[in-house]
C-alpha cells in the first residue's frame, strides 16, 4: 500500500546511504519492524517501517545514497499489488516529509517531466533513471502495461556510452549528476583532482568507488596512504588505532571530515537564525552527590547512578514546568511539546558527537533513566541507534563538560530552541548561612532562542532544575 | 593476582570500553578519565568489565585511588 522511504534522521540530515536491507522481497513487515540499516554522515541507524504489509520491491541496493524522502521499497497487501498503484501515484506525494525535509524531499522528486506519451514509468523507476542519466522516453518497458521497470532503465544505462563527468568539482554532490559513484569516492575525486568521468567503476552497476579512484591516483593495487589523506587534520590522536572490524582508516577520516561538514553547516545554520541568549548558574549537588554515594554503596556496580542521571532527570522535569524551553520553532512559530523528548549529546569516540533523545524523560524514574541512558550511549558509539530517537529530541543538554571543562555553551540544535549544557562536577568554596563550606557544583547552561523566551523564563528554568536537585530522593 | 595478569585483565576491560586506545604507547600514569577520555558512563563500564572479569569490585569511594590506568593494576593485583 505504500512506499518506505529515506527517513529524515534529523535536522541535519539530507542523505542516507542504505547499508543493509533486513528484509527482502515477500517478506511481511509490520509497522514499527526494523527493515534496513542506514548511514548518515553521523552514524548508522536502525530504520523501521512505518507500513504494514509485504515487501514488494527494494528500489534502493546496498552502498547506495539517496536523498531523504527517496523511496527505498515498495509495500503493497501482496505481493502481485504492484506496479500499476505505482504509477498512479503522482510523483509529488512525498510522505509526509517534516518541514526540515521538504526541500530535500522535494529535490529527491525533481522536475524530471515524464517522458510524454511515452510507456509509463513509477516514479522510483523515473528517479533510477534520472540518477543513471537515463532518458526514459525511449525505453521500451517490459512491465505490466508496458510500464518501465527497474530492470529496464539498468539495461538502458549499462547500454549507453560512457558518460560525461559529473558536476564540476566543488559543487555539491547531487542525485542528477551522470557518473554512478558513491559521495565519498566523488568527493575523494574532487579533493586529490581526479576527473571521475575517467575512472573505470568496479563496484554495482560500474559505479566508481573509493577503491577505483585511489588506484587511479596511485596505480594499479596501491591505495592512498591514510596519513596524506585530506582531512587527517581532524583526526583525534589514536584514530590509527582502529579495531579489526572498523572500517579502513580513509572511510574513517572521509567519515569524520563529512560529519564535520554536517555538524557545521547545521551549527551554521542555528547561529545565523536563532536569536541565541545564555544563562549560567551553579547548581548545588551536595544533597544530589550524598544521596547518589549512600544508593551505590547498596548496589552491585551494574545498577550504580552517575551524577549525570539525576541531573538529566531534574533537566527534565523543570523543562515540563518551563515549556518555553521545549519544543520547536518551525515556520515562525514556536511549538512547545508536551513531551519531554530529552536530547544527550554523545561524544563519539572517533570524534564528532550524536545528541539521541530519551523519550519521556520527565516520566521516568531515575533508575529507568539511567539504564536507558547508558544503553543510549553505548548503541550510539556502536552505531545502532534507531531513527525515533534522532528524529525528535524536543530539547538537548550537552554534558561534554564531564570529560573536564567547568561550563560548556551549547549552540542549539535547530529546530529546537533550547540547549542546556553541564560542566564538570567540581568541589568549590561555597557559602551558606554566613559560614564557608566546601560542596560539589556543576555549572549549568542554558542557550536559548529569544524568539521563544526571555531571560527571565530561562533563569526560572534553570533555577528549578536546583531547587529540585536538592531534593534527589524525589526526582 | 599478580601484576601481570592484572594488567591483562585491565588492557582487556578498557579495550572494550575505549576500542581505539594504542596500549603500545600507553604510558601508565595516563589518567583515565582526562587522558584516555572516558567519560563517566565509560567509566562506570570499565568499573562493571573489571568486577565481572575478575571479580574485584571497585566501591565509588575508591574511585580516586584507581583514576590512572597503574592505579587501576594495583588496585585489581592488591585485591583480585
Amino acid at each position: 500500500m505504500g512506499e518506505f522511504r529515506m527517513p529524515s534522521l534529523g535536522a541535519d540530515m539530507e542523505h542516507g546511504k542504505m547499508v543493509e536491507w533486513l528484509v527482502k522481497p515477500g517478506d511481511f513487515v509490520h509497522r514499527g519492524d526494523v527493515v534496513a540499516v542506514v548511514d548518515t554522515d553521523k552514524t548508522v541507524m536502525d530504520v523501521e517501517s512505518f507500513e504494514e504489509g509485504v515487501v514488494a520491491e527494494l528500489l534502493v541496493d546496498v552502498g547506495t545514497t539517496v536523498p531523504i524522502g527517496t523511496p527505498l521499497a515498495r509495500i503493497t497487501q501482496t505481493p502481485d499489488d504492484g506496479a500499476g498503484q505505482a504509477v498512479a501515484r503522482p510523483a509529488g506525494t512525498q510522505a509526509k516529509p517534516g518541514p526540515e525535509t521538504a526541500e530535500a524531499a522535494g529535490a529527491a522528486a525533481e522536475p524530471e517531466s515524464p517522458a510524454a506519451a511515452g510507456a509509463p514509468v513509477p516514479p522510483p523507476v523515473r528517479h533510477l533513471a534520472h540518477q543513471l542519466g537515463v532518458d526514459t522516453s525511449g525505453i521500451r518497458g517490459t512491465g505490466k502495461r508496458g510500464t518501465v521497470t527497474r530492470a529496464d532503465v539498468e539495461h538502458a544505462a549499462a547500454a549507453a556510452p560512457h558518460r560525461a563527468p559529473a558536476a564540476p568539482s566543488g559543487v555539491p554532490v547531487s542525485p542528477g549528476a551522470r557518473v554512478r559513484s558513491s559521495p565519498r569516492a566523488r568527493r575523494l575525486a574532487d579533493q586529490l583532482g581526479v576527473d571521475i568521468g575517467t575512472v573505470p567503476g568496479t563496484g554495482p552497476d560500474g559505479a566508481v568507488t573509493e577503491a577505483d579512484i585511489q588506484r587511479a591516483v596511485s596505480g594499479p593495487g596501491a591505495s592512498v596512504p591514510a596519513k596524506e589523506a585530506p582531512g587527517a587534520v581532524l583526526a583525534p590522536p589514536g584514530e590509527g588505532a582502529l579495531p579489526a572490524e572498523e572500517a579502513p582508516p580513509s572511510e574513517a577520516q572521509d567519515r569524520l571530515s563529512s560529519l564535520r561538514r554536517a555538524i557545521g553547516s547545521l551549527m551554521t545554520r542555528s547561529k545565523k537564525t536563532i536569536p541565541h541568549y545564555y544563562l549560567s548558574t551553579t547548581l548545588d549537588l551536595r544533597a544530589a552527590i550524598a544521596w547518589m554515594q549512600l544508593v551505590n554503596e547498596q548496589r552491585p556496580v551494574a545498577s550504580r547512578l552517575v551524577p549525570s542521571a539525576l541531573l538529566l532527570k531534574a533537566t527534565a522535569l523543570a523543562a515540563r514546568e518551563v515549556p518555553e524551553v521545549n519544543g520547536f520553532f518551525t515556520d515562525g512559530v514556536f511549538r512547545p511539546s508536551r513531551s519531554v523528548h530529552l536530547g544527550v549529546a554523545v561524544a563519539l569516540r572517533h570524534g564528532g558527537l550524536v545528541a539521541p533523545a530519551i523519550h519521556d524523560a520527565d516520566t521516568l524514574a531515575v533508575d529507568v533513566l539511567m539504564q536507558q541512558l547508558r544503553d543510549l550511549v553505548s548503541r550510539a558509539r556502536a552505531g545502532r541507534l534507531q531513527r525515533s530517537e534522532m528524529a525528535d529530541p524536543t530539547l538537548t543538554v550537552t554534558n561534554l563538560g564531564d570529560l573536564g571543562v567547568e561550563a560548556v555553551y551549547g549552540v542549539i540544535y535547530p529546530p529546537q530552541v533550547a540547549m542546556v549544557g553541564l560542566g564538570k562536577v567540581v568541589e568549590q568554596a561555597w557559602a551558606h548561612d554566613g559560614m564557608l563550606g566546601v560542596r560539589p557544583a556543576v555549572t549549568a547552561t542554558l542557550s536559548a532562542d529569544h524568539r521563544v523566551s526571555d531571560g527571565l523564563r530561562g533563569g526560572r528554568f534553570l533555577a528549578r532544575i536546583d531547587e529540585l536537585l536538592q531534593k534527589p530522593e524525589e526526582l | 593476582m599478580n601484576e601481570q595478569d592484572a594488567r591483562q585483565a585491565v588492557h582487556t576491560a578498557i579495550s572494550q570500553v575505549a576500542p581505539d586506545v594504542d596500549f603500545d604507547g600507553l604510558d601508565e600514569d595516563s589518567r583515565l578519565r582526562q587522558d584516555l577520555e572516558l567519560d563517566s558512563l565509560d567509566f562506570l563500564r570499565l568499573v562493571e568489565t573489571i568486577n565481572e572479569a575478575t571479580g574485584v569490585d571497585i566501591p565509588e569511594r575508591d574511585y580516586t585511588a584507581v583514576a590512572t590506568v597503574k592505579g587501576l593494576i594495583d588496585y585489581v593485583a592488591s585485591r583480585g
